[in-house]
């Protein structure tokens, strides 16, 4: 066996609690408990997490992002839980991104409404239709189906800054999960990106930002935060983005849920190896400044976002995404990539997490 | 295009570039090679991106080039030296083996002709672990081997070179009782299988220091090719390792006794195999490794990889050797008045650069790997009992997970199997902690680097 369990012994009783019958195996540790012991230690080490890294502090006002999916719902209920319960002193809110795309987000954002009055969290709906003039559907329909995952991206990072800034909130928290940035760190080294390898791992980022951002859920499995939500009847939101419809798992996440099969603990292991990775602080960081036309952070003239608005708006949609490429010669190439689209290292292709 | 590969040196690249950019061209040259443009291109017929482009000696000459490279610029090998070559007879050892020899016949021709012999050539030996102790199934197949390897090694041209065939086992010493049992128990106590064989590689990585250090060789040449690398990158992450990870991939290591250094760094497997293929290079591979694991996940996780994109391992290589290197990742100086002025004048190195405040100077007892001060001192959810156990406090992270055995009793046991000069290290450990005095009193010192006190 590669993976070490803590013996349960023939009993069959929960190996925490020595009570109740266990009803699941704790996918981090392979811990056979109760339902009861597992919420407990789920929301201990969450607890931790917040507590050891001092993520908050009494009196701040922090935004969820919440997409009505799993990871932020769970994040949703066990953080106003958490803030009950050991008197963490936050204002809690939820903060919603409506895209603009029908039968997708207009769906879970009913689930997010219906979370709102569940916990009694005031929530904020930013659109990119009020912030940009565009919804996604629109943006589709003149760009088609490559590259609207870019689009996408960038307009969500600005508007959650934006929606966070109309709540006044000091503080922006996220549903990333340990497979999340188990997956990061793999493909920031197949990619060579030893920038983006140095500060992936980081629990709080943007410090220097208007808004930091954090992920409580950076030691939290994926599984079981499925398994947390299955249990509590946690009401969510489980369909894919229709404009990015692969289901698929891409090389990396595939090769992680290997590993977790092998070794549960890998996953810990490799955001480990993340944060010990030697890499030398002076790394040149580009010089942070503010966008000329909507006064956005930016290390440009004009920030990602307006570049990429100002070419939607003049019908060149090609503008501000990557270089433009060699026409020649692609030709031979193109059936071959073809084939070789229906897989791709990365597991999410929009490179956006949850909301 | 940008290649991404360290192959760019060839000028592969540059002519993919124009044949993206016209045809013509392209149909023009068909039939000879980029490169010298005269001679007929090989075709190995392996899908590589590369293939047919250059003629056999090109090809020949560009992954030459890059082992030279690697072999001058880090000054692995030097006149004076004497170098043992480990030789699996797989594929990367047999093409280090080689290019170690011809480097040698180049140094004893340009000896010969020169007035006043100044240079002396470098010395070369060929060490062969026998694992047959751990393995006792291959028993038949490593005879054949060790027969074979031989013959290979007496077949070379002059100067002659000793071979060692070293019984894995010689480990434990000579005034081991019975070490092949003692192997045997070491190993079986170990109960996660990729533990298992990652100890095993170790213990291999010592029984050839032995023989190096015992027969008086200054260097171990290793074979590791970047495929071998670009997994040991993604293998070290997933068990946690990432802070010694810099330590194991730079050209030179020289925290062992004596410094290893890998030459074949900067080529991948499949030019290996070309070149066994051109030359008529000879191999044996014994099938001895298990097929489940970390190691053969990641393993074959890679191989899909460089499917998708040919230059993968490339970059997975060079991402990590992005990292910090440590102190001991260069040939340490001399200021040996025996060493000839004109050898001294021959070092040319790569300047690394290296972040003194990030030295360590702890190391893990079993893997040798180097430790984080977190590492040191964290505290994770296993019995008080073992906390105090010396072993285990002193071991890094993963070896504590995946090679030491669950309950502390077994633990004293599993430390009576290890070999003497590891256990003697966890003792010796407290000799380490001098660099946290020298810290404490740094602002006192007026040398800045460790090597100059």
């Amino acid at each position: 066996m590669e993976a070490k369990s803590k013996k349960a012994g023939g009993s069959r009783l929960c190996c925490l609690c020595n009570l109740r019958r266990p009803v699941l195996k704790r996918p981090k540790t392979l811990q056979q408990i109760c339902r009861e012991c597992f919420y407990e230690v789920f929301e201990e080490e969450i607890h931790q997490v917040i507590v050891q890294n001092r993520l908050f502090k009494s009196g701040e006002r922090v935004a969820i992002g919440a997409s009505g999916g799993k990871d932020s719902t769970v994040l949703a209920y066990v953080l106003s839980e958490l803030n009950r319960r050991h008197n963490y002193g936050l204002d809690l809110f939820l903060l919603s991104i409506d895209e603009g795309i029908t039968g997708y987000r207009d769906d879970s954002l009913e689930t997010v409404k219906r979370n709102e009055v569940q916990y009694g969290l005031p929530l904020q709906i930013v659109s990119y239709k009020d912030l940009y003039g565009w919804t996604m559907d629109e943006i589709v329909k003149m760009i088609g189906l490559k590259n609207n995952c870019t689009f996408c991206g960038v307009f969500r990072r600005q508007a959650l800054d934006r929606g966070a800034a109309l709540l006044k909130v000091d503080k922006l928290v996220t549903g990333h999960n340990a497979d999340d940035i188990a997956e990061t760190v793999l493909l920031n080294i197949l990619r060579g990106d030893i920038a983006r390898l140095s500060r992936c791992t980081s629990i709080t980022t943007g410090e220097d930002g208007p808004i930091p951002r954090c992920k409580p859920f950076k030691y939290t499995y994926e599984k079981e935060i499925v398994m947390y939500a299955y249990f509590k009847k946690l009401d969510y939101f489980s369909t894919e983005c229709i404009y990015s419809p692969n289901a698929y798992r891409g090389f990396a996440r595939e090769f992680i849920k290997d590993l977790e099969r092998l070794r549960p603990r890998a996953i810990l292991d490799i955001i480990k190896s993340g944060e010990d990775f030697r890499i030398a602080t002076t790394t040149k960081m580009p010089e942070q400044g503010t966008c000329e036309r909507c006064g956005y952070i930016s290390s440009q003239k004009w920030c990602k976002a307006c570049v990429l608005l100002e070419g939607l708006n003049r019908g060149l949609p090609k503008m501000g995404i990557g270089r433009p490429r060699g026409v020649n010669g692609d030709h031979r190439k193109e059936t071959k990539k073809l084939a070789s689209a229906a897989k791709s290292i990365e597991s999410k292709q929009c490179g956006s997490l949850d909301f | 295009m940008a290649c991404n590969s360290s192959g760019c040196e060839s000028g592969g690249c540059y002519d993919r570039e124009k044949e993206n950019g016209s045809k013509i061209v392209e149909d023009a040259v068909v039939g000879v090679c980029v490169k010298c443009k005269c001679n007929e291109p090989k075709t190995f017929g392996d899908g590589g991106s590369d293939d047919g482009k250059f003629c056999a000696e090109c090809f020949r000459n560009n992954v030459f080039g890059k082992f030279r490279l690697a072999v001058t610029s880090h000054a692995m090998i030097t006149p004076s030296d004497n170098v043992l070559v480990a030789f699996s007879g797989g594929s990367s050892s047999r093409v280090a083996l080689q290019f170690v020899h011809e480097l040698q016949i180049k140094a004893l021709k340009n000896y010969e002709a020169s007035r006043d012999r100044s240079l002396p050539v470098f010395g070369v030996g060929v060490a062969f672990v026998d694992e047959t102790a751990a393995f006792p199934a291959l028993s038949m197949e490593t005879i054949d081997a060790i027969d074979w390897i031989r013959s290979t090694v007496s077949n070379f041209s002059p100067p002659a070179k000793d071979l060692h065939v070293v019984p894995i086992e010689s480990v434990f010493g000579s005034d081991s009782l019975d070490p092949r049992d003692r192997l045997v128990k070491l190993l079986d106590s170990v109960p996660d299988d990729t533990g298992k064989e990652d100890l095993l590689l170790h213990l291999k990585m010592l029984s050839l220091q032995k023989v190096a250090f015992e027969n008086g060789y200054n260097r171990l040449v290793v074979g590791s090719c970047t495929s071998r690398i670009a997994s040991h990158v993604l293998t070290a992450t997933v068990k946690g390792r990432g802070y010694s990870l810099s330590a194991d991939i730079q050209h030179v290591d020289a925290r062992w006794n004596v410094p290893i250094v890998l030459p074949l760094r900067d080529c991948v497997r499949q030019e290996i195999t070309r070149l066994c293929l051109l030359d008529g290079l000879k191999t044996v591979e014994l099938a001895c490794r298990s097929q489940s694991g970390i190691n053969d996940l990641v393993s074959s996780f890679v191989a899909l990889l460089q499917e998708e994109n040919p230059s993968r391992e490339c970059t997975i290589v060079r991402t990590a050797a992005k990292l910090t290197p440590f102190y001991f990742n260069k040939i340490p100086e001399t200021d040996d008045s025996n060493v000839p002025m004109a050898t001294q004048r021959r070092l040319k190195r790569f300047n690394l650069k290296y972040d003194g405040s990030m030295t360590t100077e702890a190391f893990c007892p079993i893997c040798n790997g180097p430790k984080n001060r977190s590492d040191s001192s964290e505290l994770d959810t296993f019995d008080e009992s073992q906390e105090s156990d010396a072993l285990y406090a002193a071991c890094c992270s993963s070896c504590r997970f995946q090679i030491l055995p669950e309950d502390g009793s077994s633990l004293e046991q599993f430390g009576s199997f290890l070999p003497d000069h590891m256990i003697s290290q966890v003792k010796h450990q407290k000799v380490h902690s001098q660099n946290d005095l020298r810290e404490k009193i740094k602002d006192c010192l007026l040398l800045d680097d460790e090597e100059a006190v």
